[in-house]
């Protein structure tokens, strides 16, 4: 278990320096000076150069790839944002929990949907509700999510009133320097602003795992260990809870993990539509005004995301999985 | 009286395509502490028979008529709660597939402990006894140390064991093995047979055998009956069916066996396939096959009906017994060097 977790870890690092290095380089091809834009409009060339060398862009790649891993692996420090010299790091620390608790709230909200939806239909498939859920999920994957949104935020927000349409609400103290409109920070005022956001981003999310958990589970139900555990005389529900669920739910702990890791690294089009603050909103924002540290931090930081997720999916299955752990 | 006594069962599955007659019309019975051994190809009915019996087959779409009186309750009337206290208790089943007949994410100690507080409830080191009984019982080396391992660190013969010891843990009276031996290999296959004889002696369980190894019919069983497209085609105590076989598809059966006492004989196949059970053919289901079909054969259907002077042995076919004999006295001459 010890030297299978050494592995994965060595590979986590040797996976984060390639996607580092690519993201890094790929922002130097685009055709756009960034000391240029730094400068100023009315800036002259002199001025130009004297920012370049400030800013360490007139070395080669290279060079600069290095400084940066040396940056953050050193000084922990992602850079200072070209746009108004704000630190990346205290960017990118506003910016996840406001994605955190848009993706972990939905999270539970799909899965909360997903899990006895799917596990009904295949425990009665071609029944009335079975049909139903396989419409919605139909609906549901095609459904765009910022289509998605732009309804709720309309009827429910808008028409109906019942939900804010725009915003988000710290549970504790607001940031400081923030023009915060919330009308107070609570628990209740963070869960109500984000109730439309976790319906849209589950829509996509829930009819994906109601579909996978539908199969697994068949798949599961058609098992020779099943028909072993009703042979023995086992209880339906417990040939349910103990052999089939805890079975079908191992690919399922994969997709998780995967799926988490994906949508933190930026749920772009909810936060876009909701006004979030997060870590997708960021980006786009950063990409915009060519601000490269921004934008290269987030970028690090979602892959230090999706690698921490792998890891911890890889030991969680590890975990759950024998066959894994024991070979 | 017969310990299970089963009365004209037919198990129909509804399919989009049609009916599928699985099982249709098969009447059997199986004596205290005796063997009985079901043999014929794959989608005979063997398995389906007994699945039908145990209560297996999905719910859906499946007809099962008849009766299956077992220790004079018919199983085919019980409710789902009263077959599964007799299921795992008084009867049990073994399947073919050992590498995937065990939960994949339990111990094998748990599988055996959830076996015996699945129908009583004791302390959880009782049933760890019991389990660890069982798997001396049935040869597991160094039992002690195996209980918290998983299946996959066991081989298929040692799974197959696990399997045995899981379905004799509640001493049931009657145990069904569904071709036990198909998924091992040889010698594997000679040590799982001689286990299940010797524990039958021990716990003095009945087996139902289902098989496609007319060796293993030879060496373990006491009445066989050989299926064909899902009805019985000859019934008799084992020696009678050996010595005296009497349908054309039992010829088959016997001819395309390997002959370990003379070699200047070939095995010959049974020609085609199985019929389709959802067409199947007009007349008698084998006559497709069947090296001496005549006319009759292709319009009407032969009863099952005892040879002439064995009441005991039945057999479903037109011949005339003067032809059988002749094709009787070839087989036996050729063939019995290989079960006797």
């Amino acid at each position: 278990m010890i030297r299978y977790i050494i592995r994965r870890l060595l590979w986590a690092v040797v996976l984060f320096v390639a996607v580092t290095a690519v993201t890094y380089s790929l922002f130097f091809i685009v055709p756009a000076d960034p000391a240029k834009i730094m400068a100023g409009k009315s800036a002259g060339p002199e001025e130009v150069e004297r920012v370049r060398k400030a800013l360490g862009l007139d070395q080669p790649i290279y060079v600069q790839y290095k400084d940066f891993l040396q940056r953050l692996v050193v000084d922990h420090s992602l850079g200072t944002s070209y746009a108004n010299r704000q630190d990346v790091n205290d960017i990118v620390s506003a910016a996840a929990p406001v994605t955190a608790s848009l993706v972990f709230g939905g999270m539970i909200l799909w899965l909360l949907i997903a899990f006895p939806i799917g596990v009904y239909s295949a425990l009665r498939p071609r029944s009335k509700i079975d049909r139903t859920a396989m419409v919605g999920v139909l609906i549901g994957i095609s459904a765009h999510p910022v289509w998605i949104a732009l309804l709720l935020a309309y009827f429910v927000g808008y028409r109906w009133g019942l939900t804010p349409i725009q915003g988000y609400c710290e549970v504790f103290s607001p940031p400081p320097g923030s023009s915060s409109t919330c009308p107070g920070f609570s628990l209740w005022q963070w869960a109500y602003h984000l109730i439309l956001p976790w319906i849209t981003i589950s829509v996509l999310y829930a009819a994906f795992y109601v579909r996978m958990i539908r199969s697994n589970t068949m798949d599961t139900l058609n098992e020779d260990y099943v028909r072993t555990a009703r042979a023995k005389g086992v209880r339906e529900f417990n040939v349910l809870r103990s052999h089939v669920l805890r079975n079908a739910m191992l690919p399922v702990v994969t997709m998780l993990g995967m799926d988490l890791a994906l949508a933190l690294g930026g749920a772009i089009f909810t936060e876009f539509v909701f006004g979030l603050p997060g870590l997708g909103q960021e980006a786009v924002q950063s990409i915009r005004r060519f601000d490269y540290p921004t934008t290269v931090g987030l970028t690090v930081f979602a892959t230090i995301v999706v690698i921490v997720f792998n890891l911890l999916v890889d030991i969680l299955y590890a975990y759950i999985d024998p066959r894994i752990r024991l070979s | 009286m017969a310990l299970l006594e089963v009365r004209d069962l037919k198990t129909h599955f509804h399919t989009d395509d049609g009916v599928v007659r699985a099982v249709d019309g098969v009447s059997f019975s199986v004596e205290k502490g005796k063997t009985l051994a079901i043999v014929g190809e794959s989608g005979s009915g063997k398995s389906v028979t007994c699945l039908s019996v145990m209560g297996l087959n999905p719910k859906r779409g499946t007809d099962v008529s008849g009766e299956a009186l077992f220790n004079g309750r018919d199983l085919l009337k019980l409710s789902g709660e009263e077959l599964r206290n007799i299921r795992g208790a008084e009867m049990s089943m073994i399947f073919q597939d050992p590498m995937t007949s065990l939960n994949p994410v339990h111990t094998i100690g748990r599988q055996l402990r959830e076996a015996v507080h699945v129908h009583e409830k004791v302390p959880k080191q009782q049933a760890q006894a019991r389990a660890l009984e069982m798997l001396k019982a049935v040869g597991i080396p160094r039992a002690e140390t195996r209980t918290d391992d998983y299946p996959h660190q066991f081989s298929g013969g040692m799974r197959q064991r696990v399997m045995i010891a899981m379905a004799l843990i509640n001493n049931p009276d009657l145990l069904i093995a569904d071709e036990p031996t198909t998924a091992l290999d040889v010698t594997t296959q000679a040590q799982i047979i001689s286990l299940m004889s010797r524990l039958q002696r021990d716990f003095g369980s009945a087996i139902i055998l289902i098989t496609h190894d007319l060796g293993v019919v030879a060496e373990t069983a006491d009445e066989v009956m050989v299926m064909y497209a899902g009805r019985a085609v000859e019934q008799a105590p084992y020696k009678g069916l050996f010595y005296q076989p009497h349908h054309p598809y039992t010829w088959g059966l016997m001819d395309s066996m390997p002959n370990l006492a003379g070699d200047e004989t070939d095995l010959t196949p049974i020609p085609g396939t199985p019929p389709s059970l959802l067409r199947p053919p007009k007349g008698c289901k084998f006559n497709p096959r069947c090296r001496f079909v005549m006319d009759v054969c292709r319009e009407t259907e032969p009863e099952l009906k005892p040879v002439p002077g064995d009441a005991n042995h039945l057999e479903r076919c037109h011949l005339e017994e003067a032809v059988k004999q002749a094709e009787i006295e070839r087989i036996t001459t050729e063939r019995l060097g290989a079960v006797s």
